[in-house]
């Protein structure tokens, strides 16, 4: 759905987006998005990962430019081709991750950016930022070694720095995503002042509870368009839960076009072949960490696993396939514990793990399609004998893997590197079920794919589980695992915050998963846990 | 020039028109870059008012075709070609060891230290294997610290191995000026082991036998890089570790593996070195043969048979441009502006080339 261009006459208007559109290789990012931020207000963007918050961010920011539309600052078209040019049309932007010079005191990254020629004007400087603490609240020591500070104290000095440059536009992107709750708070308190003096503030957050606290106005983004918002007038109607009940409906509601396709046959009894118990993994500055999850997979079932991105799917994946090391809990295969093999070893055992990350993890770019195919299987029979490579029987494996999978290549030597993102994938799913496969992980394994491939992906591992396979389909695509999975874990904080039955029929499965992923405590145990 | 992309060709069409563009490539890479070095050497001679044919005459008739200069250039390849094994092996491991001085120094001396003290125990050819061994095992040694920080610290290995040659360099003329120091001579050096008990050299000539040993070394190594499980291994950690640690592999294992054959043949090369041509390890000796094998085994693109190609040419232009240096007088040193400039212009094409590769994909 594409809004009709807002009025460019509208005098409150700090920046807007014009029916912008941005594409990736393989992706529509920011599909024809039209947006008008304006001043004094605190404009929320939500929208699952993928749903090209990080895109405008980036095309505000000047990182990346529109493909299609256009953007206007202050009511008048203007070109943010570079950072530098978006500092200078007053739009500042505080990332996710802070972007100081740890070793720099907090005066030398204020003045860091200025002209060289400049000397710089501490007293001026110091006097600036007395008058910012007494406005906004903000905490600035400027003697302080940057790198000794908290990160809440680092955004301080982030906010800073752009309103010293007279930003009239700040972006705050996913900022309290790291901080305490009383940081957010404060940070939120921050955010309304500034509103106030006259900025506008666009705050990107996954939480939507401080949307409705902290926003004017929000905007949700659905893969690239973006298709609803929520006014102020009609914001401030609404009590906390309403307002919640609203953001969610808009986030994961709507085009329910795949409750039709709800697998028939009767829901798999045999012994689980995969059991997960109480698994805990390390968790890290980047890393979230897993904590007390459990679940159980039988053959011929595909449980799927919902959450937005980042929040412990992956390290789930890995955890199961032995690259990372668990800290607590075991899991159990077929009966035995794995908890201390190798990738390897639970290969063997037929544990296979489908990356998302195709081209750096998956495969070798470099490296032809058919060392590729057997790149999990290196000095294994037929391929190798006594260490010895047979060259012969790789390439006869790998011409019937393209030849099998469809895989549209000109031979078996070609890099894998030149192949599209869904020629790889094929490529990937036919080594995962070389040899004596029994359980599949697949991470997202329609990511980045057209909607060809898309189509074909999914019927493949629909077969995967006829067959007898169990499978574990993590996936940040609701219409894909209502379309395939059994049952539908979802995923919030590094834990499983309820399991829910895919009972297709019933319409408002995706609101209900919905409201699981979006973590809001007091939800988590409302939800009937099937399983 | 086609200019059609390889992904459009059909398969039958392939072949006549791969091997064209590999000649294509190779006339571009290799041989254009060493054509252009020898005609922008050949400009320096001229300003300093040197024939560069005459020059270029006496390299060749010195260092390939008169008897004893060829004897000469078969000689100096041994260490060479042991330092090209293990730098292939470490390269297409993706592990950048540029310390095999130090490791080589150290495998000199102890070689040099162990092999005159084994002539009276054991037989010939026990000793100079002991002293192979050895050579190879303290080698290996020198690389444990920079084999452990990449693999669990993730330290770049191109600063640690170099401090460790400081080091290395250091401690090998230590070890000989104040350990193995052979009491029985007035120059700081190490006891000699006799010439007929070094090793054997070929048929009639001056050549010593490690050149063979040499030789066999880079194609062992270059068949088990590209013919065998662990080669392959080894090579996906290379290109990728973030890959080979999803695909099973231990990668930190295979990090320490590749430092340990890597610098057990640097070890290997000063063996041949000592049991071979010179007997003995002299105070301060330090030939830097890993400094000029590196270049080499980047410009054969770390093949086997390009590197020892490579190695005997600029064997023949360190010899021949000894004598050639003499007779026309310019600097012995004459030979760093010519190795100098070939790199330059390899880097200079290796850019042109990548270039066009990224023009026509």
């Amino acid at each position: 759905m594409t809004l009709p261009a807002q009025t460019a006459s509208d005098m409150s208007e700090a920046v807007g987006l014009h029916t912008v559109t941005k594409r990736f290789p393989g992706v529509l990012a920011v599909d024809g998005v039209s947006l008008t931020v304006r001043t004094g207000e605190v404009h929320v963007l939500l929208g699952e990962n993928g749903a090209g918050k990080s895109t405008i961010v980036g095309m505000l920011a000047g990182l990346q430019e529109p493909d299609d539309g256009h953007i206007s600052v202050a009511g008048t078209g203007s070109r943010l081709d570079s950072p530098s040019a978006s500092l200078d049309a007053g739009i500042a932007t505080v990332f996710q991750h802070v972007m100081l010079v740890p070793t720099l005191t907090v005066f030398e990254n204020l003045v860091l950016g200025a002209p060289w020629w400049r000397r710089p004007h501490r007293a001026q400087i110091e006097r600036r930022i007395a008058e910012l603490s007494r406005d906004f609240g903000l905490k600035v020591q400027l003697d302080a070694m940057t790198g000794d500070l908290s990160l809440g104290e680092q955004q301080q000095i982030e906010i800073a720095r752009a309103l010293l440059r007279d930003a009239r536009v700040l972006i705050l992107d996913e900022a309290t995503s790291m901080l305490t709750p009383s940081g957010a708070d404060e940070l939120g308190a921050q955010m309304r002042r500034l509103a106030e003096r006259g900025l506008a503030v666009i705050f990107i957050t996954h939480k939507l509870g401080e949307a409705y606290r902290f926003g004017d106005r929000i905007s949700v983004l659905q893969q690239g368009r973006m298709v609803g918002d929520i006014a102020p007038d009609a914001l401030a109607r609404m009590d906390e839960d309403a307002a919640i009940e609203e953001m969610v409906r808009l986030m994961f509601g709507g085009s329910d076009t795949s409750a039709s396709l709800y697998r028939d046959r009767p829901a798999p009894t045999a012994a689980p072949l995969l059991s997960v118990e109480r698994l805990g993994t390390e968790g890290g500055a980047e890393m979230m960490a897993l904590k007390d999850l459990s679940f159980d997979l039988r053959p011929g079932e595909i449980l799927g696993i919902a959450g937005i991105d980042g929040n412990g799917q992956k390290q789930l994946a890995e955890a199961l396939s032995g690259q990372r090391s668990a800290t607590a809990g075991r899991v159990m295969f077929d009966g035995a514990d794995v908890t201390r093999l190798s990738v390897g070893q639970r290969r063997k055992l037929g544990l296979r793990y489908l990356t998302d990350d195709r081209l750096s993890e998956g495969t070798i770019g470099i490296f032809p399609i058919a060392e590729n195919t057997v790149l999990k299987d290196i000095g294994a029979a037929p391929f190798w004998s006594g260490g010895i490579e047979r060259p012969a029987r790789i390439g006869a494996h790998a011409r019937e893997v393209i030849r099998h999978y469809s895989v549209r290549a000109p031979s078996e030597f070609t890099p894998i590197g030149h192949l599209s993102g869904g020629n790889i994938q094929k490529v990937l799913l036919a080594r995962e079920l070389t040899g004596e496969a029994r359980a599949v992980i697949f991470n997202k394994p329609t990511y980045g794919l057209d909607t060809r491939n898309i189509a074909a992906s999914r019927r493949r591992i629909r077969e995967i589980a006829d067959k007898g396979l169990a499978v574990l389909l993590i996936s940040t695509e609701l219409d894909e695992l209502i379309e395939l999975a059994d049952r539908i874990a979802v995923m919030a904080s590094g834990r499983i915050r309820g399991t829910v039955v895919n009972d297709a029929g019933a319409g408002d499965l995706r609101l209900r998963l919905g409201r699981l992923m979006v973590d809001e405590g007091k939800m988590a145990d409302t939800t009937g846990d099937a399983a | 020039m086609s200019a059609s992309s390889e992904l459009d060709d059909a398969a039958p069409a392939q072949s006549p028109r791969r091997s064209s563009r590999w000649l294509q490539r190779f006339v571009l890479v290799t041989l254009g870059p060493i054509l252009a070095a020898l005609v922008v050497s050949g400009i320096v001679l001229l300003l300093f008012g040197v024939d560069p044919l005459e020059y270029y005459g006496y390299v060749v008739r010195r260092g390939l075709l008169s008897s004893l200069g060829l004897q000469q250039t078969a000689t100096r390849m041994a260490p060479l070609l042991f330092l090209a094994a293990g730098l292939i092996v470490a390269f297409r491991a993706g592990l950048w060891n540029l310390g095999v001085d130090g490791q080589f120094l150290l495998g000199a001396v102890a070689a040099a230290a162990l092999a005159p003290s084994l002539v009276d125990i054991l037989p010939g050819w026990a000793m100079l294997v002991a002293g192979f061994c050895v050579a190879a095992l303290v080698g290996a040694l020198w690389s444990v610290v920079p084999a452990l920080l990449r693999a669990y610290q993730g330290v770049n290995e191109i600063i640690t191995t170099l401090m460790m040659t400081f080091l290395g360099v250091s401690l090998a003329n230590v070890l000989v000026k104040l350990v193995f120091l052979d009491p029985t001579t007035t120059v700081p050096q190490t006891r000699t082991l006799p010439v007929p008990d070094r090793m054997p050299r070929l048929f009639d000539t001056t050549i010593s036998s490690g050149m063979i040993w040499g030789i066999l070394a880079v194609l062992a190594v270059h068949l088990m890089m590209t013919r065998t499980a662990f080669g392959l291994r080894l090579r996906t950690v290379g290109a990728n570790p973030h890959a080979a640690a999803h695909a099973g592999l231990n990668v930190p294992l295979l990090t320490v593996a590749v430092f340990a054959i890597s610098a057990g043949f640097a070890g290997l090369a000063g063996a041949s070195e000592v049991l071979g041509v010179t007997g003995n390890i002299q105070a301060d000796w330090n030939p830097a043969y890993g400094l000029m094998v590196i270049p080499l085994v980047f410009l054969a693109r770390f093949h086997g048979v390009g590197s020892i190609i490579l190695i005997f040419l600029y064997s023949t232009l360190l010899i021949g441009a000894e004598s050639a240096a003499r007779r026309v007088g310019v600097p012995q040193d004459f030979t760093l502006v010519l190795v100098s400039s070939l790199l330059i212009l390899l880097a200079l094409a290796e850019w042109l080339d990548a270039r066009r590769s990224w023009t026509e994909s």
